[in-house]
């Protein structure tokens, strides 16, 4: 059976910098597993300054439950913990050996084998926390039960990479990994695939899992936006969510017994010059691939896509979830009159500037706020960007108002930060709203 | 703009650091009128779309200059035309309104302004735009001849009970603009209606021989009221071409006495078109609003008790400020209902209780200032069982699955 769902309420965003379908291969010297990539993660490290780990030892366990390890991509030196505030730790950098050495692990009979040792496998090896789970978006708990397991096989954020160019080689590793994850669920497996496009047949191949078809502009793709329509989360629900990438890292776990964290990333924005797709290993410092690639002026790095990735320095280290590294230009500048002018060049989804003349174009946007923060005055505006059954702003409100049962009753369960990310853009009032979300969750998760 | 951005640079630090550390949000309110600020995106949301209250505010400001121009129009047309005569020009008769107008706008501006920047000032937060159409929409609702005092009395009013008090613009329950007209019409019935604050009266600013006492022009609305509560046999036949009365295409055009800004129903809809084009106007508030009215208009026809109800219902939409009213008064997005099936059901409240109260109760002729006031104040209710609606969905799913 497969569900076809027909998302309205969304909008693509115009903006310049996709990458083009050339895959090629990078590496750096340094790699950097960041406990921060972990919602509500309290990371206890098990190395120190100076330790030699291969691939797949552990860096860090969680303090929760210690049987969940954290491990390093690559074999070498641990180079540096980074820590910030409260002694927060940050990052830890490997200095990664010339030739990487992995741990092995027996995955011989794998098949065979109950769920519980499946999980004390992936749980060792560190590939358990490429297990999302929702609500919360953390990382699954040893004991939950998922009502099913959500695939989302299709970005529809801005410049997202393309999961079909990025898989067409995978098909192996893909259906082994499906096979591992409909172990851990009583119900289905979820795999959903674009609509608008006419490849959902890479997907149909698989076995064991129900494809379903969205259809519709952004955030069709997100795995929140496809769980709510399809088998929406109430309270005490668990759902799991992975990336299409993670499964296929999981199937190759299973057959070579090695904690491979090879992925594919796409290289955009409008300030990078040649905007490639790269195979790389997991935690890669992106200094390696925008070096000596990037157009003049100031620059913003984000680790993810422009409307729900992590901030980071030239040289800093993409994040455990991300597939796509974004390069778009700093918005540090005064604009003289700049709310009062026909602005026949600004991108706005409203047609409060001139810029509505000329849909086609794509935009070089910038980190700009254009304007400042201000007490919601608009209404109506979240509503049209966001496809659930949910009221954003009440929402939202209620998380403010720190308001648990409102919080619940609206369905915060059902959300994640990432959903209300169009909402964030395009408000009038600049509210941080997904960093108000994702208080509203840390919050409900300490109280509950 | 080099040479202006170094003048703000140069004492900005006054405001940062310096002695002048309390008067920051005047100075930001300022520095941001002239520059969009510097600020970058701090959250994981990395671009932004370039609208922004100013631009949203502004463009409402927008929406407004055609039925303030005709105001000022009208203005100078009622006034000559009741000392009878041949018209002057065009031109004359605009300036002649805009200089009674004006005092009244910077009335507004500078009274609400300075409560507005006091306020940010002493609570440590940034300026909000939301007054800048407030204080352009207070003048349009007043009657001409009212007294200056009582605009800036009715001004600090509204926005130190109708919006301070709440937490500033964003926090409001009722409509400033709309509070302060209320507030005049019931602290002050003597001199804000009857028959001489609609037409202007003419003063020494303009020249001495054409001053003339008790100027007599009531709003149509006025007239009528008057019919019902004398219970004037004359009313019973009162017919749209009788000449106390102007016809639908002058009500339509606005060549009525009324409040500044309200009596064209052109320029009104010239302002919804930018409203609406736009989007900052909920075409969901104005459709429902003028249906309700339309309804409530048709429900009175075939009723038929007096004369009043017997009014053509597109006569009764254009009279008065119903349609100013329902276009840029119930759409504040503030004090109106926020979710969309509830601003349908708040904007044909509006409409037809504005009709209904005008009719019932002619002692209250502005039927649309009353109705979207009382509106304001259940729009969050309408919204409570809105989402109750969505709660119960998701209690149901749960109970489903148990």
């Amino acid at each position: 059976m497969s569900i076809s769902v027909r998302i309205s309420k969304g909008k693509n965003i115009s903006i310049q910098g996709s990458a083009q379908n050339i895959l090629k291969d990078a590496s750096s010297d340094l790699y950097s597993l960041n406990p921060i990539d972990f919602n509500l993660l309290i990371p206890k490290l098990c190395v120190r300054v100076g330790d030699k780990v291969l691939a797949g030892e552990p860096l860090f366990f969680d303090k929760e439950n210690d049987s969940i390890k954290y491990c390093s991509p690559v074999s070498g030196l641990v180079k540096e913990i980074v820590r910030g505030a409260k002694r927060k730790i940050l990052r830890v950098v490997v200095k990664a050996d010339k030739k990487n050495k992995y741990k092995k692990f027996n995955v011989s009979n794998y098949q065979k084998r109950n769920v519980q040792e499946i999980k004390d496998l992936m749980m060792n090896s560190g590939l358990w926390a490429l297990i999302q789970k929702r609500p919360f978006s953390i990382v699954a708990e040893e004991n939950d039960q998922p009502k099913s397991i959500f695939i989302s096989c299709f970005d529809s954020s801005p410049l997202a990479p393309d999961y079909n160019f990025i898989l067409s080689k995978e098909r192996n590793f893909f259906q082994i990994g499906l096979d591992i994850m409909s172990m851990f669920t009583t119900g289905k497996l979820h795999l959903n695939v674009d609509g608008n496009r006419d490849d959902g047949d890479f997907f149909k191949q698989f076995s064991g899992c129900q494809v379903n078809k969205f259809f519709g502009p952004h955030p069709s793709g997100n795995v929140g936006v496809q769980i709510h329509h399809i088998d929406p989360i109430n309270k005490g629900d668990v759902v799991w969510v992975l990336s299409p990438q993670s499964i296929v890292i999981i199937g190759r776990f299973f057959s070579k017994g090695l904690y491979d964290m090879s992925k594919t990333i796409a290289l955009t924005g409008s300030e990078v010059k040649v905007r490639n797709y790269y195979k790389i290993i997991q935690g890669l410092n992106i200094g390696s691939i925008v070096k000596n690639n990037l157009k003049k002026g100031e620059k913003r790095f984000i680790s993810g896509n422009v409307l729900s990735g992590r901030r980071i320095e030239k040289d800093g280290f993409i994040g455990f979830f991300d597939d796509q590294v974004t390069v778009i230009p700093e918005g540090n500048y005064y604009q003289l009159f700049g709310w009062a002018l026909p602005g026949f060049h600004k991108y706005s989804f409203s047609r409060l500037f001139f810029s509505w003349l000329n849909q086609k174009k794509d935009y070089a946007l910038d980190s700009n706020m254009n304007g400042e923060e201000r007490a919601f005055v608009v209404s109506g505006q979240y509503e049209n960007l966001f496809p659930m059954d949910i009221y954003p702003v009440h929402l939202i409100k209620a998380i403010m108002a720190q308001d648990i049962e409102l919080m619940e009753q609206l369905g915060i369960y059902e959300v994640d930060p990432a959903d209300f990310s169009l909402c964030e853009f395009a408000c009038t009032s600049k509210m941080p709203v997904q960093e108000i979300v994702r208080e509203g969750l840390d919050l409900i998760k300490k109280e509950c | 703009m080099g040479f202006l951005r170094k003048i703000l640079d140069n004492i900005k630090p006054h405001f940062t650091e310096g002695k002048l550390k309390k008067l920051y949000p005047a100075y930001d309110a300022f520095e941001t009128f002239l520059f969009v600020p510097n600020h970058t995106s701090s959250t994981s949301c990395h671009i932004r779309d370039a609208v922004d209250l100013k631009r949203t505010m502004g463009t409402v400001i927008l929406a407004l200059i055609p039925c303030l121009l005709f105001g000022c129009y009208n203005i100078g047309y009622q006034h000559f035309s009741q000392l009878g005569g041949e018209l002057p020009s065009i031109f004359s008769l605009f300036t002649f309104g805009l200089l009674r107008v004006l005092p009244i706008i910077i009335v507004s501006y500078v009274v609400g302004l300075s409560i507005e920047f006091g306020f940010a000032v002493s609570r440590k937060h940034p300026v909000n735009e939301g007054y800048l159409v407030t204080g352009m929409l207070i003048p349009l609702i007043f009657p001409i001849d009212c007294p200056l005092w009582i605009v800036a009395i009715s001004v600090a009013f509204a926005v130190v009970i109708g919006k301070e008090v709440f937490g500033g613009t964003g926090m409001n329950i009722l409509n400033p603009a709309l509070l302060a007209r209320a507030f005049a019409f019931f602290a002050y019935p003597t001199k804000l209606s009857g028959d001489k604050v609609w037409v202007s009266s003419g003063d020494k600013l303009w020249s001495s021989s054409e001053v003339v006492d008790g100027v007599t022009g009531e709003t149509v609305l006025g007239k009528v009221a008057t019919l019902v509560k004398d219970n004037s046999p004359g009313f019973e036949t009162l017919k749209l071409n009788n000449q106390d009365f102007p016809t639908l295409m002058d009500a339509f055009l606005g060549f009525v006495p009324g409040s500044i800004g309200e009596t064209s129903v052109v320029a009104i809809l010239i302002g919804a078109a930018i409203l609406l084009f736009t989007g900052i106007g909920s075409w969901r508030i104005i459709a429902s609003g003028l249906l309700g009215g339309f309804v409530m208009a048709l429900i009175f026809n075939l009723w038929g008790a007096n004369g009043f109800m017997d009014l053509n219902p597109f006569y009764q939409l254009c009279l008065g400020g119903f349609m100013f009213g329902i276009v840029f008064m119930a759409t504040d997005p503030v004090s109106a209902a926020q979710t969309n099936k509830g601003k349908y059901i708040y904007g044909f409240l509006c409409g037809f209780l504005a009709i209904m109260i005008r009719v019932f109760n002619p002692a209250y002729p502005e039927g649309i200032m009353l109705a979207i006031l009382f509106m304001n104040v259940m729009a969050p209710m309408i919204d409570h069982y809105v989402i109750q609606g969505s709660v119960k969905r998701r209690l149901k799913r749960l109970k489903h699955e148990i």
